[in-house]
């Protein structure tokens, strides 16, 4: 047993990483046992932010419980309003607006966007370059001006609703996006060639944290995480919903498996999301922005689920219905609880600097994994 | 034309004049710690604001331009701040060391103004080893990050004092073989005769590529001996907090923060005088009418110049380059570095026995 603040009886120091650590990006806490610099064991402890998101969910009517949703995954707020959305909307065999859709998958990809910057310049930062985070900033700040302008708010947007979306699209949108799609592609060098290209960087990602495809799979890794192992695990491709299956882009793959292979998937990830907004911003068809609803929501008695694609990875929601107004019970399966378990095994043999390098390309955002 | 040298002649003489010896020495002496003193403020305090200025610059943003114009009183306010600010001792500590590491940090920086030839004629101490000096007392920084890190008593700090330790003394060997290839071609280790070596050009010009290679080579060991990124493991504040001075708080984290800055601006004066000849103006051959342009800007405005083109250099690797690893920083010096400049040092000493330089 390990005890709490000292050594272990091998002689190992134990030394405790949180719940307050610029590393963690937010209240993770990770015991760790050292041998000098190298890390003999990890062990994530979680719970320091935990809301009781599901249980609270409980509680709420199924138009209710979609804002809460928004909290958990800060960073991709639309696509899990997105998920909840879905999933009620199976449950009450409501047929979504076309333009709606739209509108929701071009929100998706732009908090995608977002999501894969400010994960960029945080990783940057964990690094010790500090540069990047305000480069990635720059235009991160034009996409939330953009949801400011259509959802009224700039992190948590609570915008996608059952049926469709809450209000219509602000009239300047199209311009705005277009606007950000320009400014994203010309500054888009920057970023190879102040972080992807250096050779520092190089050497601090290849070859650490390798996760093979088997353990990616038998951790439950999906998203990026999985993808950098050659795991296609993108549900936008295997189980499309709304209009991604009309829509031509790459699900990214590398099969690096280390650290790197997850840097380049994101990397390359923006690049397709900007493919699909270029797609989708000038073929925003005309009409409702939501479908004609009761004001009270009531879903049959049974089980639904529906998985979404979020920036970190598949977001399952599971909703036991008893036929009431609320769900009877909720359950999310989080990607980064997921990927936050194979950390103990990535990190094994490591120096505390490839911790913070390998915590840093699991994207982790620790109100997703707490709940 | 401004000269510092009359000034501190017309003050020797006066006080000869007015006091016995014995008296006008003394108070020269008090004389020359007041302005010590008063240049470790005003380095600190300037270097501070261009290192947040340059930063900004980089990222980006606006820098401090709240207080004063161009918020040149910031890092002022920011003193203050720290001055009245508890400095609190941890339980667990070792208390006398705990309190005694920030002052062997901020003495080694002091003792390291006296040899620097700031212009012509001017200088504390003309010591004939300044070099060593230099080199030597540079490295008594390094006992208080390790009493730091070992008297705070935290893990984070022990981790970060002991990657100082590794770092600094590594990095020592490569920045001493650098140093030494113009000690070889100057033949002296005294500031004053290095400086009057590279009267006719500089040595990075005069000693073709081996000086170039031995220049980058010290410009890497010095950034590494600093602390600054991307070699600042010692402090690295994703992976442990702030390293060796997590613990310290108030003017005691105000005195470790203010001698990185005075020991970046002693390496980076090292390095203008080694390399860029001091406070020697750019001089071309037997141009005499460019010559004589150039020696009408006074010798401590090009002293001053050189140095804070290479703090600027160090302060753009800060903000463009990730840190290293602990191993791979190793390897850098002890796989790279140690034996190119083992090999520099060969060929310029080939090259000076040989005169094949200008």
């Amino acid at each position: 047993m390990i005890e709490e603040l000292g050594t272990t009886s091998e002689g190992y120091m134990v030394i405790n990483i949180g719940p307050q650590h610029p590393a963690t990006h937010g209240v993770l806490r990770l015991v760790m046992t050292l041998d000098g610099e190298t890390i003999i064991k990890t062990e994530p402890h979680l719970g320091y932010i935990h809301r009781s998101i599901e249980k609270m969910c409980e509680s709420l009517s199924y138009r209710q419980f979609v804002y809460v949703t928004s909290r958990m995954d800060y960073l991709s707020s639309h696509m899990n309003n997105h998920g909840c959305s879905l999933v009620v909307e199976k449950g009450l065999q409501v047929e979504v607006p076309e333009r709606a859709q739209v509108i929701r998958v071009l929100m998706d990809e732009l908090t995608r966007v977002a999501s894969h910057e400010l994960w960029w310049g945080a990783m940057a930062m964990d690094l010790g370059a500090f540069t990047p985070f305000f480069h990635s900033f720059r235009e991160r700040e034009t996409i939330t001006d953009i949801m400011e302008e259509t959802c009224g708010a700039r992190l948590t947007m609570n915008y996608i609703c059952p049926g469709g979306v809450m209000a219509d699209l602000h009239p300047d949108f199209q311009k705005r996006v277009k606007k950000f799609v320009a400014l994203f592609k010309s500054k888009f060098h920057e970023y190879n060639e102040l972080v992807t290209g250096n050779i520092i960087f190089q050497n601090r990602m290849k070859g650490v944290g390798i996760l093979s495809a088997e353990n990616a799979i038998s951790y439950g890794c999906t998203g990026p995480v999985a993808r950098g192992s050659g795991v296609s695990s993108d549900i936008r491709k295997l189980y499309p919903y709304e209009v991604y299956n009309k829509l031509q882009f790459d699900e990214v793959l590398e099969t690096g498996c280390d650290s790197f292979a997850r840097y380049m998937v994101r990397i390359n990830e923006m690049l397709q999301s900007i493919k699909i907004i270029e797609q989708l911003i000038d073929q925003i068809p005309e009409g409702e922005f939501q479908a004609k609803t009761k004001a009270v929501l009531k879903l049959p008695k049974g089980e639904f689920y529906q998985r979404v694609e979020t920036a970190r990875g598949e977001l399952g929601i599971y909703i036991v219905s008893e036929g009431g107004t609320t769900p009877y019970r909720i359950k999310f399966r989080s990607p980064g609880f997921s990927n936050l378990s194979a950390l103990p095994h990535l990190v094994k043999g490591s120096k505390i600097g490839d911790l913070v390098a390998t915590m840093g390309t699991l994207d982790l955002v620790i109100p997703d994994i707490d709940r | 034309m401004l000269s510092l040298e009359n000034i501190t002649n017309t003050i020797h003489e006066w006080l000869n004049a007015t006091f016995n010896p014995t008296l006008a020495l003394l108070s020269e002496f008090v004389l020359i710690g007041i302005c010590a003193i008063a240049l470790f403020a005003m380095l600190g305090l300037s270097l501070v604001l261009m290192e947040r200025k340059v930063a900004a610059y980089m990222q980006l943003r606006l820098g401090p331009n709240r207080v004063g114009p161009f918020g040149i009183f910031q890092t002022v306010a920011d003193t203050l701040k720290l001055m009245m600010k508890e400095g609190l001792t941890p339980d667990g500590a070792d208390k006398f060391l705990f309190n005694l590491a920030p002052f062997v940090v901020m003495i080694a920086a002091m003792m390291l103004l006296a040899p620097i030839a700031f212009a012509r004629g001017f200088q504390i101490w003309d010591i004939n080893i300044g070099v060593l000096f230099l080199s030597a007392v540079s490295s008594v920084s390094v006992i208080g990050i390790l009493m730091a890190g070992w008297a705070s008593n935290n893990k984070y700090s022990f981790l970060g004092a002991m990657r100082s330790g590794a770092q600094i003394v590594s990095y020592e060997l490569s920045a001493g073989l650098s140093i030494i290839t113009i000690v070889i071609l100057t033949g002296s280790l005294q500031i004053s005769d290095i400086v009057n070596s590279q009267e006719n050009g500089w040595w990075i010009f005069k000693g073709h590529i081996p000086i170039v290679i031995s220049f980058i080579t010290f410009l890497i060991a010095i950034t590494a001996e600093t602390n600054r990124a991307p070699f600042d493991l010692p402090e690295a504040e994703s992976e442990l907090t702030a390293g060796f001075h997590t613990e310290y708080s108030g003017m005691k984290f105000a005195l470790f923060f203010l001698s990185e800055y005075i020991n970046i601006f002693i390496a980076c004066a090292l390095g203008a005088t080694l390399f860029f000849g001091g406070w020697m103006p750019f001089h071309i051959g037997h141009w005499e009418a460019f010559n004589q342009i150039m020696d009408y800007i006074p010798s401590s405005v090009w002293f001053m110049g050189k140095t804070f083109f290479l703090i600027f250099l160090l302060m753009w690797f800060r903000w463009t380059f990730p840190r290293l690893r602990v191993d791979q920083l190793l390897s850098l010096e002890w796989k790279y570095l140690l034996p190119i400049s083992m090999i520099n040092l060969l060929v310029v000493t080939v090259m000076a026995i040989m005169g094949w330089h200008f």
